[in-house]
């Protein structure tokens, strides 16, 4: 009997459930660049769990054929964390929304950015909340009108990617759910990072931002300029905030000990210490004639 | 003036009625157009309160807590998991005695993740010192968040109104919206004993030895049981206002009643035409009503319940490994009546995760007890059951 090794295509991360997104949602072209980033690094659905929180883009887990989390509003990133401290070996992707990452989870995002947690988060950005039917979220743009906001949003918005540069993040980019080639190279080379690394995708949504979204965020992209020093962070933070266009590539990427590695590191220096002192060996301390 | 409203478009048209000044919110299915409603008014000058938008249902809680201790008449609304992440402030509203009102909609908790009905949600909070009271029409809703703000503001405990999501928050009904000009005869400003005041600076929140903590505590009890009467009179008041009275309970055909029917919510109203058509063929069935939880009207039930032949009660909550949990309150509040007079009480689970309790269903539940082919203490209502239940218990969890 012969073994032949089956070589994954990205339809066979596809399962059987039929996205519900609206026609036209950005996270079709998220959920498709991830089939094929995790095709082209032959993953396997066996050693990959994919986890979320609460929303639109939260579903994704469903329709893709690995161990899925469909967890509690805010907390991919913490389940992440669970996940990958007990299971060290395994590939573990976070997703979401921004509604879900960057309010409710915003605090999880800074410690997950800080710790250099070993996980993939790709955050599917639409700047509003689609999922309760049009609310302002922290990224929608000031001024805009949602339907919390009547006479345009009051607030500043946050740039989760100036968030995860700022706080820890290790690797960070930005991609755009209209750029399939792009962002399936963006989603490989995080998975294969070492490392906390933050996929920011300007992913549209439709309903409730309007279809003319994929006209303005076209017009605004471009990529990373070439000699761009993805080491700077200074160099990165440049691309923060941007305001007439939007930067899309990798705009962060350095070399740091991640949270297992750190762990594994408490560990060595642990048994360096020899063996646990005994209950007797602690009362002798107290007692020297016990 | 009569409107055609939604149960959560009378929470929006009760708050405003009430002039709620701060509202703190975060949209979650299917309360969203409540705070929707009520930021609507808001930006158009209907309302003059504070709308506040928060990151989370925890800091919607929080917002309320501080403006409410500063003296300002406060609203959020949220369901299931909202409710179950500002249960760390849902006790700390009611251990501060702050007033606050918040409108839940009843939904399932997750896993499996659901949007629809049942009441484990708000049945969580049972212990916290918030008043509970459970709708059964929109008509119910706009009148008793109205009553639940004079009920808060004179016993200084808050209340959750409550109300079934779809069945009554999304569903559209003939609603009489009381005036302004009566309203503010009934709800006069709040004028809060204890407040933030620049002339009386006093620190909140502080440690409490364990020589006065549960002083504290002795408070909210003895306010609970004087809440009690507190929602009779108001309800009486607001009954001579409109023609529309309230109780803690609503007794529906039950003089010679033999057989009792007990629920809360809108399965009341399905219950009614069972009831109805029971008393048509001459069984002698009748519907009380559970409205005002927390306080629990004990005393009440037991006079009512009292010499009554069989007590069926339709929980659309569990305790697991306990009854379903109205059932276990009547129980225990019927346990001081002698022998003769307590009835044999049935429980029945039903409706969990928005399934329908249909009239079919409320009539096998009430005939099965009645005609004594129902004898179990608690059933499961029209649930698939395993064909090995010991091994079910394990391998479905």
């Amino acid at each position: 009997m012969s073994t032949e090794v089956v070589k994954l295509k990205p339809g066979s991360y596809k399962t059987d459930l039929k996205p519900v997104w609206c026609p036209g949602c950005g996270d079709f072209g998220v959920l498709n660049a991830l089939y094929r980033a995790m095709a082209q690094l032959q993953l396997e659905p066996w050693n990959t769990v994919v986890l979320s929180g609460i929303g639109c883009s939260s579903r994704l887990p469903g329709y893709v054929a690995t161990y899925g989390f469909n967890s509690v509003h805010g907390r991919a990133l913490t389940l992440a964390t669970g996940v990958k401290i007990a299971r060290p070996e395994t590939i573990v992707i976070a997703v979401g929304g921004d509604g879900d990452g960057m309010a409710i989870g915003g605090n999880h995002f800074m410690h997950a950015c800080r710790r250099n947690l070993d996980v993939t988060y790709i955050l599917m950005d639409n700047e509003i909340y689609g999922l309760t039917k049009g609310q302002t979220a922290p990224t929608t743009p000031t001024g805009d009108k949602t339907k919390s906001s009547f006479y345009g949003n009051p607030e500043p918005a946050v740039d989760p990617v100036e968030l995860a540069i700022s706080t820890g993040a290790t690797f960070v980019a930005r991609g755009f759910s209209g750029d399939m080639k792009t962002l399936t190279n963006l989603i490989v080379q995080a998975i294969q990072h070492r490392g906390f690394a933050f996929v920011n995708v300007m992913s549209p949504c439709v309903t409730f931002r309007g279809e003319s979204q994929y006209g303005i965020l076209k017009e605004k992209l471009r990529l990373v300029p070439e000699d761009h020093d993805p080491t700077d962070r200074l160099a990165a933070l440049a691309f923060t905030r941007e305001k007439d266009v939007l930067t899309t590539g990798i705009l962060y990427n350095v070399d740091e000990p991640s949270l297992v590695d750190r762990i594994a590191h408490v560990r060595e220096l642990a048994k360096a210490q020899g063996p646990e002192p005994t209950v007797k060996d602690i009362l002798q301390t107290f007692f020297p004639s016990f | 003036m009569r409107m055609v409203l939604k149960g959560n478009g009378a929470v929006a048209h009760g708050v405003r009625l009430a002039r709620a000044q701060v509202i703190s919110a975060y949209p979650i299915t299917p309360q969203t157009s409540i705070i929707e409603g009520l930021a609507d008014m808001v930006s158009e000058g209907k309302l003059d309160a504070k709308f506040i938008k928060v990151e989370s249902e925890h800091s919607a809680l929080a917002g309320c807590i501080s403006a409410s201790s500063a003296g300002a008449r406060v609203f959020t609304a949220t369901s299931a998991q909202g409710l179950a992440l500002m249960h760390e402030l849902i006790h700390w509203a009611a251990g501060a005695r702050l007033p606050i009102v918040l409108a839940n909609v009843n939904r399932a908790m997750a896993p499996g993740w659901s949007i629809w009905t049942d009441q484990n949600d708000s049945l969580s909070q049972r212990d916290t010192g918030w008043m509970q009271v459970y709708c059964e029409s929109s008509q119910e809703v706009v009148d008793s968040v109205i009553q639940a703000y004079k009920v808060s503001e004179k016993v200084l405990l808050p209340t959750m109104v409550i109300l079934d999501a779809f069945f009554l928050s999304h569903t559209y009904e003939d609603v009489e919206v009381p005036e302004q000009s009566m309203v503010d005869g009934f709800l006069p400003p709040l004028d809060l004993p204890q407040k933030m005041d620049l002339e009386r600076p006093a620190a909140l929140g502080n440690l409490v030895f364990p020589d006065r903590y549960m002083e504290f505590r002795r408070k909210m009890d003895l306010a609970h049981d004087l809440a009690l009467g507190v929602w009779e009179e108001v309800g009486r008041e607001w009954g001579g206002l409109t023609g529309r009275s309230y109780g803690l309970v609503e007794e529906y055909r039950l003089e010679g009643a033999e057989l009792v029917f007990v629920t809360a919510a809108t399965a009341a109203s399905t219950a009614r035409v069972v009831i109805d058509a029971m008393r048509e063929e001459g069984i002698p069935a009748g519907l009380l009503r559970l409205r005002v939880f927390r306080p629990f009207p004990a005393e009440l039930l037991r006079g009512v319940l009292a010499g009554r032949k069989k007590v069926v009660v339709l929980d659309r909550n569990c305790s697991f490994g306990h009854h379903g949990i109205f059932h276990q309150e009547i129980k225990s509040a019927l346990y001081g009546l002698p022998d003769a007079q307590r009835p044999p009480m049935y429980g029945f689970i039903a409706g969990l995760g928005g399934r329908d309790i249909r009239p079919d269903d409320i009539d096998g539940m009430l005939r099965g007890v009645w005609e004594g082919r129902i004898t179990d203490p608690v059933s499961w209502w029209d649930v698939l059951e395993a064909k090995d239940p010991a091994r079910a218990a394990v391998v479905m969890a």
